[in-house]
């Protein structure tokens, strides 16, 4: 990152606007709808956090630059310009207090998508210098390391002993022309080598050939989440060089949701071209793989009453909504649905980077009440995701409240359920 | 200046005026807005946005699922007020003759006891906004001038209406010259604030609608 001043802040902010931003800022009757649907303001009643304001500096910088009464406003006095203190103050609404869950977006009676206009305003706020020191240690670290979580080769080839201890099956590395290459989480790499695990009983199975790239292990992206492009542009692009030189046809984004949302939806627009590969979902290439038949089951049905939580990136921004649902059809008999799911469902209260913010740690565990009250009106005995990041925060919510619920990733319990090889 | 000359002036230069406001007014502000442009979409989409855009333009008029339990005053009272409003201003006769005179086009109107009780539905929808507005926190918060100013500028039409209507006010002529007045006001207001949502809110939901069908998702 280049040094952060208001002036980058105020033109990043500029150069965001587009059509749809105009179109959304103009449009909003101040309703309040917004505010109904977001985790943060339903679960402090802070109006605050209310989705529409936490845009306050897009919003000014819209009017003073782009519409002719917002410029005369400026120029008569009757209205204050945007100062580097208003950047400052909205670190706390535009970081601190939101998820990019997009849930604001579902809701919006004139149509705003307001996620679309706060990963913009991040933009702001990063170049000005105003992101949470968290994001910035991630970021700092995914650029010099190559991953948010300061995880180096090494450590993923230690974990890829492990796992081929643990399975008998040879983790491919490196090897070109194969199916897949297979993307994974810093958190998937140390805190669930489950993952891992899962995907080599599952590629056995299948019949399918992959490999882990040692220089684009990590699918995560956290210029998207403080919002800088040009950091986001560069780690995206580690990601299209070892999937070009590998020359595989389709690169596998692991289950965790922001990646997705940086590899295949952000990332051919950070580069300005389509990629030459495929990217998709491990949900949607497992979907994919039972709909040709190809990955069966053991016919074992798991007993517990179990619902499954929407990562919000996968499911509500990144369209994979189906595909959980029919894969959890082969392996539970007691699947139910939360009351909000698919593409309403909430958000467990620390995507977007929020996680690696440490000033909202309390924020955080406030708003897991939504989805305890999810969990409890269910009366589920176990919980079903497909995203690491979800994962580690639920635990660490139903910690703080005392909740006893086992947790698995689905493409997890998959492998658990393949049919014995001989 | 009796009240038959005001009224007048209010039907002749002052509509004038006011619709030229009106059309530029609405003309700079689409063509502010449209020349911004859109980032084009290099990923690869599932579908094509286009016709998304239009499903979320008629998906938008019905709350997501969730949505009617969280928000139901507002939507209920805002659906109300709207519903008062436009039946008010299109299907009255004497509006539709005013319309046929300067669009050359007609259509036909509903019973003057409908729009009466239309237009008070509106007006009773509005003072429930309004006081919603000044104690919900969020509204409480979120409001500045150009709400009220809104409020008021789209209020003074249903009551100026109803008032004349119920010849409340005499003499006649002066209270149809308030109303028109009030109309004049509102043309003016609108493409400067939030009341420019009445023709916005077609660009807002379909490029939000046409951005999520790439992603194979119907907002
Ligand atoms: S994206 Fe989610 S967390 Fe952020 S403002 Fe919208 S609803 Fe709230
Ligand atoms: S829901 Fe939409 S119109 Fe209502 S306050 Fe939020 S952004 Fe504005």
């Amino acid at each position: 990152m280049s040094t952060a001043t208001f002036e980058r802040g105020y033109s990043a902010l500029k150069e965001q606007i587009d059509t749809s931003i105009a179109s959304y800022l103009q449009s909003c009757v101040h309703c309040g709808m917004c505010a109904d649907a977001c985790l943060f303001y339903t679960e402090t009643g802070n109006p605050k956090y209310t989705p529409i304001y936490k845009l306050g500096p897009l919003k000014k910088v819209w009017e003073q630059e782009y519409t002719l009464l917002g410029r005369l406003k400026v120029k008569w006095g009757w209205s204050k310009p945007l100062t580097d203190a208003d950047l400052a103050e909205w670190k706390e609404y535009v970081y601190d207090s939101c998820t990019m869950c997009g849930r604001c977006s579902m809701v919006c009676p004139v149509g705003n998508d307001l996620v679309y206009m706060i990963r913009k305003t991040r933009e702001g706020l990063a170049a000005a210098g105003h992101a949470p020191e968290g994001l910035i240690g991630a970021t700092t670290r995914a650029v010099k390391i190559g991953s948010p979580m300061g995880v180096k080769w090494p450590a993923v080839l230690a974990q890829i002993k492990h796992v081929e201890k643990s399975t008998g099956l040879q983790i491919p590395v490196d090897q070109a022309n194969v199916d897949y290459l297979v993307l994974m989480s810093s958190m998937e790499v140390m805190n669930f080598p489950e993952y891992m695990e899962a995907i080599a009983k599952i590629m056995k199975s299948v019949g399918k050939t992959w490999t882990i790239s040692s220089e684009a292990f990590e699918a995560t992206n956290s210029g998207i989440q403080i919002g800088a492009s040009d950091i986001a542009k560069e780690i995206v692009s580690r990601i299209v060089n070892a999937a070009e030189k590998l020359q595989v046809k389709t690169v596998i984004s692991p289950e965790c949701g922001h990646a997705y949302m940086a590899i295949r939806w952000e990332g051919p627009n950070l580069i300005g071209r389509p990629f030459k590969f495929k990217v998709q979902h491990i949900l949607e290439i497992l979907d994919d793989l039972r709909d040709q038949g190809k990955l069966k089951v053991d016919g074992t049905l798991e007993e517990a009453r179990l619902t499954f939580h929407d990562p919000c990136q996968i499911a509500r921004r990144g369209g994979v909504l189906q595909q959980p649902r029919n894969l959890l059809k082969m392996v539970a008999k007691n699947f139910v649905e939360m009351e909000d799911h698919g593409q309403m469902n909430w958000c467990c209260g620390g995507g977007g980077g929020v996680s690696a913010i440490e000033e909202s740690h309390e924020l955080r565990t406030t708003v897991f009440k939504r989805k305890k009250s999810q969990l409890d009106a269910l009366k589920v005995e176990k919980l079903v995701t497909a995203c690491a990041n979800c994962r580690i925060i639920m635990e660490e919510g139903m910690e703080a409240y005392q909740m006893e619920m086992p947790m698995v990733g689905l493409t997890e319990m998959l492998a658990e359920h393949l049919p014995e090889t001989t | 200046m009796t009240s038959a000359d005001f009224l007048l002036m209010v039907r002749g230069p002052a509509f004038h005026l006011a619709t030229a406001i009106f059309i530029f007014g609405i003309l700079w502000r689409i063509l502010e807005i449209l020349s911004l442009g859109q980032p084009r979409e290099h990923a690869a989409v599932r579908a094509l946005g286009i016709s998304g855009g239009f499903r979320t333009i008629v998906r938008r008029f019905v709350p997501a699922p969730g949505v009617f339990k969280r928000s139901m005053f507002i939507i209920l009272a805002g659906y109300l007020f709207h519903a008062g409003f436009l039946i008010s201003l299109f299907l009255f006769d004497p509006h539709i003759l005013l319309f046929k005179e300067t669009l050359g086009i007609s259509w036909p109107g509903l019973p003057a006891p409908l729009i009466n009780v239309s237009t008070l539905l509106g007006i009773f929808a509005m003072i429930a906004l309004l006081i919603n507005r000044l104690t919900h926190p969020v509204l409480k918060f979120l409001s500045g001038l150009e709400d009220y100013l809104s409020w008021t500028v789209t209020f003074l039409p249903l009551v100026t209406g109803y008032i004349a209507f119920q010849h409340l006010l005499q003499p006649y002529p002066l209270a149809l010259a308030l109303h028109i007045l009030s109309i004049e006001l509102l043309m003016i207001v609108l493409p400067f604030t939030k009341l420019m949502h009445t023709l916005t809110f077609l660009i807002a939901r379909w490029t939000t609608g046409s951005r999520a069908a790439q992603r194979g998702i119907e907002v």
